[in-house]
């Protein structure tokens, strides 16, 4: 187990220097705490680790349509970097930054893979944020052997060796918002809406099928997809209407986010009338949505900015600290935090930064002190998390209503593909 | 399920609004490039951009009036639309005198060299205003909605926009066709020579044109801040439908534009309400380009003489 601490926090220093000694006899391979392994010893591919430093690369879209989601995951991941170098590194190396720009293009990312791993000789990165950058990297990063850490929640049906997914797949999401609407809320007709790619495409399914099969007496009345970046509503709405749903379910992305929200209130359909739950709407669309137009209404999600723990305080303290008061945090912002925090754990588990013995390491790893509470490794690389649903306020902040228990992630789900 | 005959005409009624509302959003839309393209025969792949420079004015005014008051917050808005005008007036002006005056004619350098500037005012939004969508607060008389009767939602923001729409294409049309101005203007795209032989300034007729054209790209964009977000890239969202409009309509008419996004507005959001957003997007694509491989010129023909 690893603890996420904060430098400057004495009770936590304290509480991490009784630690010492049961972790230094709990770690294999390192034969003291205090001094460091041999560079040779614990990099035998080449990688880019010196006595005192190893360096990581951060692989997101900085300009382009998509830098308006991956801002937060940059900064994120930047600002876990900076607390385990001010808490000494990892195997007594400094970690040092490659930040490369995918530029909300595909093949960009896929060739700004291939120089951190091949010129760079990076030992990880953390980067990619839509599910169409991942499949881009995703071969470089198979034939060059290198490590991803993949911050976003997803559709699933993808588990490759080199890279450990830290959001959620589909089925955590999907299924226990579902069951909370029908068992909660007595929600007994959905109606389905989404943008329309990948997604949201594969989201739906998963949740047709749930809903018809297994939600006794439930149905979908509706399903609708709207163009990446649509911005005219009405007519989809006044189909909404038509069909009257208990609930709409909806995965509607991005700037169509926005126009999809406003809409529907000046349509007279809002949190105090219909209920509504939206998967992708984090914080970071709140803040452009406007909370009055999203007041009410509900998000599944595994992290919110409001999640009453020690941890996350903490967090969010050190996150506005680094990068402004006015920062917010959405789900994949803190999925990103996590990910130099496994990565840590797993390289000192294995006592080595070469990606096999990482990899093989990182199953089983647990973080006790991640802000969204404690999270483990499943053997398929995806994370054991807690799905929450929040309702929005009009401060854009999110209550939460309803928590699960820890949820098995299941990216091949059997009888829903 | 069964429907009453008051569900029928309720959603009757909801629906033709929507379809009017998207109208006067399309409408919005072009116009500053239907004087533009239409006039001047200048592609301004730019043209988002402008509106999103005009969107930016308007959260930058809203957030200046969110420290004067509650009433500044409440009527920032009539104060953002004559300057989101001026702002992208007078930046499309600067636009004219550093670059497109330049490249008159040569039609394919102009649209790379928009393009280009396309991509430095995103850039430039972004290094300004960060990469987050940003989206001002909408005055209270301005949300929710109207009911005349029980089960009729009128969304009112939609007919905040129909109105501006309508005083913006006025004042274009008598600007264009009623005003000294435009008769220069019309004169000049006639016969440049001509017009300069009888003393008109066609160098500043191209200026100002240019500059109009921005100003109401600008106008636009202020009005959608009450529909939808603004990031830096949210022009490239509008200028395919923007272009769909113009082309189709027939450059160099105005009335062509208004009869255009009518038929567009009205044929995709029928087509949405009974396939859905993307296939309604597709069959009007489809239909568009049928309609325009026989009638290449668009829906009205051009009286520009070439």
């Amino acid at each position: 187990m690893t603890d996420i601490k904060k430098p400057f926090s004495r009770r936590k220093l304290l509480k991490s220097m009784v630690a010492l000694p049961i972790m230094a006899s709990g770690i294999a391979g390192s034969k003291s705490l205090f001094a460091k392994p041999a560079t040779s010893e614990i990099n035998t591919t080449g990688l880019a680790v010196t006595d005192d430093t190893v360096q990581v690369g951060i692989l997101h879209s900085l300009t382009g349509t998509m830098a308006i989601s991956e801002t937060g995951s940059v900064e994120a991941e930047t600002l876990a970097i900076e607390q385990i170098n001010e808490m000494g590194g990892i195997l007594g190396r400094k970690i040092e930054i490659i930040t490369e720009d995918g530029a909300s293009d595909w093949p960009t990312f896929a060739q700004r893979a291939r120089k951190l791993l091949r010129e760079d000789k990076v030992a990880s990165i953390m980067g990619c944020w839509t599910s169409a950058s991942r499949k881009a990297v995703l071969p470089v990063l198979e034939r060059e052997n290198g490590l991803l850490y993949y911050p976003t929640f997803y559709e699933g049906l993808e588990q490759s060796p080199n890279v450990i997914y830290t959001g959620q797949e589909a089925t955590q999401q999907v299924l226990a918002s579902l069951n909370w609407l029908y068992n909660e809320k007595g929600v007994r007709s959905f109606y389905l809406v989404g943008s329309d790619y990948i997604w949201p495409r594969t989201t739906m399914k998963i949740a047709r099928i749930h809903i018809e099969q297994h939600l006794d007496g439930a149905s979908v009345v509706g399903e609708d997809y709207a163009p990446l970046g649509h911005t005219s509503f009405g007519s989809m709405i006044n189909r909404i209407r038509l069909r009257r749903p208990d609930a709409i379910y909806g995965a509607v992305v991005g700037g169509s986010n926005v126009a999809f929200f406003r809409q529907l209130v000046s349509a007279g359909l809002d949190g105090s009338n219909q209920t509504l739950l939206n998967l992708a709407t984090t914080e970071d669309e709140v803040l452009g949505i406007g909370g009055e137009n999203v007041e009410g209404f509900y998000s599944s999600m595994k992290y919110f900015q409001s999640l009453d723990n020690e941890n996350n305080q903490e967090f969010v303290r050190a996150f506005k600290a680094r990068w402004g008061e006015d920062s917010v945090i959405g789900d994949v912002t803190q999925a990103a935090y996590l990910g130099p925090w496994l990565w840590k754990e797993a390289v000192e588990r294995a006592g080595s930064f070469d990606v096999e013995k990482v990899t093989a390491h990182s199953p089983g790893i647990e973080l006790n002190q991640a802000p969204e509470g404690y999270v483990k490794v499943h053997d398929n690389h995806h994370l054991w998390s807690k799905t929450r649903i929040g309702q929005w306020r009009r401060d854009g902040q999110a209550d939460v209503v309803w928590e699960s228990d820890l949820i098995e992630p299941d990216p091949f789900p059997e009888g829903y593909q | 399920m069964d429907y009453s005959m008051q569900d029928l005409m309720a959603i009757t009624a909801m629906q033709g609004f929507a379809g009017l509302s998207f109208f006067s959003v399309l409408l919005l839309m072009a116009l500053g490039l239907a004087i533009i393209f239409g006039q001047m025969r200048v592609i301004n792949m730019a043209h988002g951009e402008f509106m999103v420079l005009g969107a930016y004015t308007t959260y930058m005014v809203s957030t200046l009036a969110a420290g004067l008051g509650p009433w500044a917050t409440e009527y920032y808005i009539l104060l953002a639309i004559p300057l989101a005008f001026l702002s992208a007036f007078l930046f499309g002006m600067l636009i004219e005198l550093l670059m497109i005056r330049h490249l008159y004619h040569r039609p394919l350098d102009t649209l790379l060299a928009t393009w280009g500037l396309a991509l430095i005012m995103q850039q430039g939004f972004r290094s300004i205003f960060g990469a987050r969508e940003v989206s001002p607060n909408t005055p209270s008389w301005l949300e929710g909605s109207w009911r005349p009767t029980p089960m009729i939602d009128i969304p009112i923001n939609g007919m905040a926009i129909m109105a501006l729409t309508v005083i913006v294409t006025l004042g274009v049309v008598w600007l264009m066709y009623r005003s000294r101005w435009g008769l220069r203007v019309r004169s000049t795209m006639a016969s440049r020579e001509m017009s300069a032989a009888v003393g008109i300034n066609t160098r500043w007729v191209d200026r100002l044109t240019f500059a109009l054209g921005c100003g109401v790209a600008g106008i636009a964009g202020a009005a959608f801040t009450m529909i939808s977000s603004t990031g830096p890239t949210s022009g490239t969202l509008y200028i395919v439908d923007t272009f769909l409009v113009v082309v189709f309509g027939g450059a160099g008419s105005i009335s062509g534009t208004v009869v255009s996004a009518f038929l567009i507005a009205q044929g995709q959001s029928i087509l949405e309400f009974f396939l859905g957003s993307s296939m309604a997007k597709v069959t009007t694509l489809l239909v568009i380009i049928a309609i325009l491989m026989m009638r290449p010129e668009g829906l009205f023909k051009s009286k520009v003489r070439r």
